[in-house]
């Protein structure tokens, strides 16, 4: 016990030194990038997104670096807190020195750092935070984004929805921001493209705290034709297992956003549902040569196949290899430069590029139906639905974002 | 009328879930007065346990509830682990003080679930034999609902028999109500205290496997659950087993009509109620007077004035402070704001709890008014910071006044538990509307002004607001409205009958608590360029009232060294993989060495060093 507290002792004695130590001279060969994200508070989701950009870095300091540096990436969970996550942020800039900052999973940390950057005038790139406003109603000049967005997604799905010719609709979401904009997303995507459509019901279960038989009560109530989910996660296997219970899923076409992505459809299991339309991710039935040499290499190194999450963390340092590349240094203003149409020629996913005009890559995602396979659960029937095909043009985005 | 009937079971099946939960709480916190904060955990660890098991032996009607029974029993052997090692030793630590230990033991569990099981979402089978749906009345009800509907009740049962009808639980309920007569009657305490924690662990751990047939197994389980079942606790009173039953049915069954009218409800529902409830029944619909208490305690040593020396100790300390942005780098400056902020915020609350034997559970409503206050200030209304930092804690200062008025007519653990009812409003209603408060996309772009926009300039604003307002509620204390806020807290009935107006004082130092939690949130605010519905969650009210218990609530010192070892240990350990259990492990740590907080362990430290002589404080 003795030793104990003198260790906790000697610890504490420590802490105060431990904001005060100036940042250590960075050896000229290595380019610091800061990395934020909720390591802890979904691990489901951030423990493969780590992998990918762990593996992209490797692959790229084994073939030499960007412009004849190192890429060194310091990694911190911001809590689930955007307050937590801003305070790292300052301190990866201002003490550890990084260049620039990537990462982000839940929308309202996105919006923080992204905040941040704009006051810092540092360059973030927002791996995976999906909210729209991120890149259009707060969007900034500092702040680009990675993956697909909400709207993106929910488009590609009312494309899809449309073709089923379904006239009354229900939906569900969980209650908060992703979920309200992807079903505002959906609706208006639909209703564009039929024009007689009918919204029946809505269920806005807490956010992981679905009260599952009730909510496919009050759904079957309105006796739609068809049903749009947003719920992901637990909420996602207790919908389906209540759904199917009481019989929500006969006879009604399901569409539901990111159910596809193996991180939400694996857990699923054997009662994965059959015949939804979902967006996602098909991971080893991609065959693209590019795909292929991904997935073995990740396969090698972490001994488990890819999630969506890894090929976002993959691609993120791909498009900061390719702005350090065509930027030719790390100063913020040359990679600001950089970014603006950047192209990224060639990823697991195919080539994507970052739009000038709002910021938001053309990085697409995977449309497919649900089935099972073997008795696990898989995407089928599916094709890449590329992200610029679902995204209102640049001088119509343009107007989406805040007078800079 | 068959989808209402419908609609009523699925409501019944959910509240015997939530009644397993909740009346192992009730029954522990009823003998041993532990608020227990790892109960969610038990729940977690008997889910993920049945997974485990259930899973050795598939498509088994006896390996299915064998599997479920031997969970619960794990967990329970897991609470007599807890409780023999860490609770038995601080049994008489100040009230609440175990609060402390037991989120110590919630994040060491987090990070072992996430070690053992991974964090993939796990589905466990559907129950074998009960694995469909008939039909009542046309419409399809699953058998396992049906199974529940019973498996409720028919605990409840079991455990009537064992209080009346066994002499265990005879003692139990004699503990429930006065565990000192017990204790003076020749009872083994320590035997009876270990017997109703594993009880109530391994009811938990039911609660847990016994959900598996319905949702999948995640890392969330935990936090998503404890929150619910205190509340149904409270509403049944604490203590009170048959009251969390009918707790459990009142909460479930208006959930599932509510949602019929209002989707959107579920966020704030039992929180309306248990709001409802109190302010109607203030101990609840079962609960018993005093039921919200924990053990009498020793009466606190008066406050003293600081010696002369003492004085200019924390003189030179706070020079120090003031002259660090000087010698240290730019973040240091940065995380010293956020201890400033934490301490502020943790000072605020113990003046409410230490002085005015107040506990709150929800303080971070006034913190995150303040902070939107501010806010949508200098959003909307275009004020520049110095103006809407004084709307800040205007706001925090309506607010409190006007759920003060409420909270300070109950006590104990009602009033606290009210106080988390003000807070989830509060955040229900921030969260919801999104055209004023940007909903969870929060309010951004609230950067200080330019002339204290640079890191050092704006350490000086912090260092303003933050420690003049600990040094204000500190001459508050010391002043005779504190006097009188402490003579209320020692003994109400004595403060009335030399004519305090008890209640209107108490008022009126809730407000004032409320008023520096906001001045905090302000600061804050401004700091982090953005507000988030958070600010006013259940994380940011536990982080606090941690804060204060594990700094020592018996000193005026104990919420600063509090405020400053949490941050401080956070900032840090969050740099480790597995940092919750390292987190845990530090807290067990310190409330095993200093079980009247950091500020009663430096004291005893330093006596022992022969730094202080007896007699001062």
């Amino acid at each position: 016990m003795n030793e104990m507290r003198r260790k906790i002792m000697g610890a504490l004695a420590a802490l105060p030194m431990l904001g005060m130590i100036p940042g250590a001279a960075q050896a000229q060969e290595t380019i610091l990038i800061g990395e934020i994200n909720s390591y802890t508070a979904l691990p489901a989701f951030t423990e493969p997104y780590k992998k990918g950009w762990t593996l992209a870095l490797e692959e790229i300091n084994a073939a030499g670096g960007v412009n004849g540096a190192m890429l060194e990436i310091i990694s911190r969970d911001d809590t689930g807190n955007p307050a937590n996550a801003i305070r790292i942020a300052e301190e990866m800039i201002s003490r550890d020195g990084a260049v620039m900052l990537f990462g982000g999973f839940l929308s309202n940390i996105g919006l923080a750092l992204a905040d941040f950057a704009k006051q810092k005038q540092v360059f973030f790139l927002a791996s995976e935070p999906l909210s729209d406003a991120l890149v259009w109603s707060k969007g900034n000049r500092y702040t680009y984004r990675l993956r697909p967005s909400t709207h993106m997604q929910a488009a590609m799905l009312a494309e899809q929805a449309a073709k089923l010719d379904k006239k009354k609709w229900a939906t569900v979401a969980p209650n908060y921001a992703y979920g309200k904009d992807a079903v505002a997303a959906f609706k208006s995507e639909l209703t564009k493209l039929q024009p007689d459509v009918e919204w029946v019901a809505e269920q806005w279960p807490p956010l992981f705290k679905i009260d599952a038989g009730s909510t496919v009560r009050a759904l079957e109530q309105a006796k739609p034709d068809a049903i749009y989910n947003v719920t992901f996660g637990g909420d996602l296997a207790k919908f389906v297992r209540q759904g199917s219970l009481r019989f929500l899923f006969e006879d009604r076409v399901v569409t539901s956003l990111l159910s596809g992505e193996p991180e939400y459809l694996d857990p699923l299991g054997a009662e994965a549902p059959e015949g939804w339309i979902v967006t996602g991710y098909p991971g080893m039935d991609i065959d693209t040569p590019e795909h292929e040499a991904f997935g073995t290499a990740y396969i090698e190194r972490w001994g488990e196949a890819p999630k969506t999450g890894s090929i976002v963390g993959y691609n993120s340092v791909l498009s900061i290899k390719a702005a350090l590349e065509k930027a030719g240094s790390t100063d913020t203003e040359a990679l600001l430069a950089a970014m603006e149409g950047l192209e990224v020629p060639s990823s697991p996913t195919g080539p994507f590029f970052y739009r000038a005009a709002d910021h938001q890559s053309t990085m697409g995602a995977y449309v497919g139906t649900t089935a099972l396979v073997d008795g696990k659960p898989r995407m089928v029937d599916w094709f890449y639905a590329d992200g610029a095909n679902y995204l209102p043009s640049e001088e119509e985005a343009a107007k989406l974002r805040p007078a800079e | 009328m068959g989808f209402y009937v419908a609609q009523l079971l699925t409501g019944l099946a959910n509240a015997s879930s939530l009644f397993l939960i909740a009346c192992g709480l009730s029954i522990i916190f009823g003998v041993t007065r532990i608020v227990n904060f790892a109960h969610g955990s038990f729940y977690m660890v008997g889910a993920y346990l049945a997974y485990s098991i259930v899973a050795l032996f598939p498509d088994s009607i006896l390996g299915f509830w064998g599997g479920v029974i031997a969970a619960a029993l794990i967990v329970g052997l897991l609470g007599l682990i807890v409780e023999m090692t860490i609770l038995r030793r601080i049994y008489h630590a100040p009230e609440l003080f175990q609060l402390v230990a037991t989120f110590g033991v919630l994040l060491i569990i987090q990070d072992m679930t996430l070690a053992i099981w991974g964090a993939a979402d796990k589905l466990g089978p559907r129950a074998p034999g009960l694995d469909s749906a008939v039909r009542i009345m046309g419409e399809p009800i699953p058998e396992y609902d049906l199974a529940l509907i019973l498996i409720g009740p028919a605990v409840l049962a079991g455990i009537w028999l064992v209080f009346h009808r066994t002499r265990w639980g005879v003692l139990v309920r004699a503990a429930t109500q006065d565990r000192e007569m017990v204790g003076a009657l020749g009872v083994n305490q320590a035997w009876l205290f270990s017997a109703a924690f594993v009880l109530g662990a391994a009811l938990a751990g039911l609660g847990g496997a016994i959900q598996i047939p319905r949702e999948a197994v995640s890392l969330q389980m935990d936090l998503s659950v404890i929150g619910d079942a205190f509340v149904v606790v409270v509403i049944g009173g604490m203590g009170s087993v048959s009251g969390a039953f009918v707790a459990a049915v009142l909460i479930s069954v208006l959930n599932a009509f509510a949602i019929l009218v209002f989707p959107q409800i579920s966020i704030v529902l039992p929180f309306v109620v248990m709001a409802v409830v109190l302010i109607v029944r203030p101990y609840g619909l079962f609960g018993k007077e005093g039921s919200g208490h924990g053990a009498p305690t020793e009466p606190e040593q008066p406050l003293r004035l600081l010696s002369s020396r003492a004085t200019l100790v924390l003189m030179a300390l706070v020079f120090a402070l003031a002259a660090s942005p000087v010698v240290v780098s730019d973040f240091a400056s940065i995380l010293l704001v956020d201890v400033m902020v934490a301490t502020l915020f943790a000072v605020s609350l113990h003046f409410m709890m230490g002085l005015g034997g107040m506990v709150s559970f929800g303080h971070a409503a006034y913190f995150g008014v303040g902070a939107y206050g501010a806010a949508m200030a200098s959003n909307y209304l275009g004020l520049p910071m110095m103006p809407a930092m004084i709307v800040g804690p205007l706001a925090a200062a309506a607010a409190a006044l006007f759920f003060g008025w409420f909270c300070v007519r109950l006590s104990g653990v009602y009033l606290a538990m009210l106080t988390l009812a003000a807070a989830q409003i509060l955040w229900g209603v921030t969260f919801q509307s999104q055209a004023y408060t940007g909903g969870d996309d929060g309010i951004l772009g609230i950067w200080p002004a330019a002339w204290a926009s640079s890191d050092q300039a704006y350490f000086y604003v912090a260092f303003v607001l933050c420690i003049g307002g600990i040094w204000f509620l500190r001459r508050v204390a010391h002043s005779p409205f504190g006097y009188g806020l402490r003579g209320i807290r020692d003994s109400d009935v004595r403060a009335e009958a030399i004519g305090m107006d008890v209640k209107f004082h108490q008022w009126m130092g809730f407000a004032l608590a409320g008023t520096m939690a906001g001045v905090a949130g302000v600061v804050f605010a401004f700091s982090k360029g953005s507000v988030f519905p958070d600010v006013l969650g259940i994380a940011q009210s536990v982080d606090g009232l941690i804060m204060v218990l594990l700094g020592g609530i018996h000193a005026l010192a104990g919420p600063i060294l509090g405020a400053g070892v949490f941050v401080l240990i956070e900032d840090w350990v969050s740099r480790l993989d597995y940092w919750r259990f390292i987190f845990g492990m530090i807290i067990l740590g310190v409330v095993l060495l200093a079980p009247d907080g950091v500020a009663g362990g430096v004291d005893r430290l330093l006596r022992a060093l022969g730094l202080r002589r007896e007699g001062q404080a």
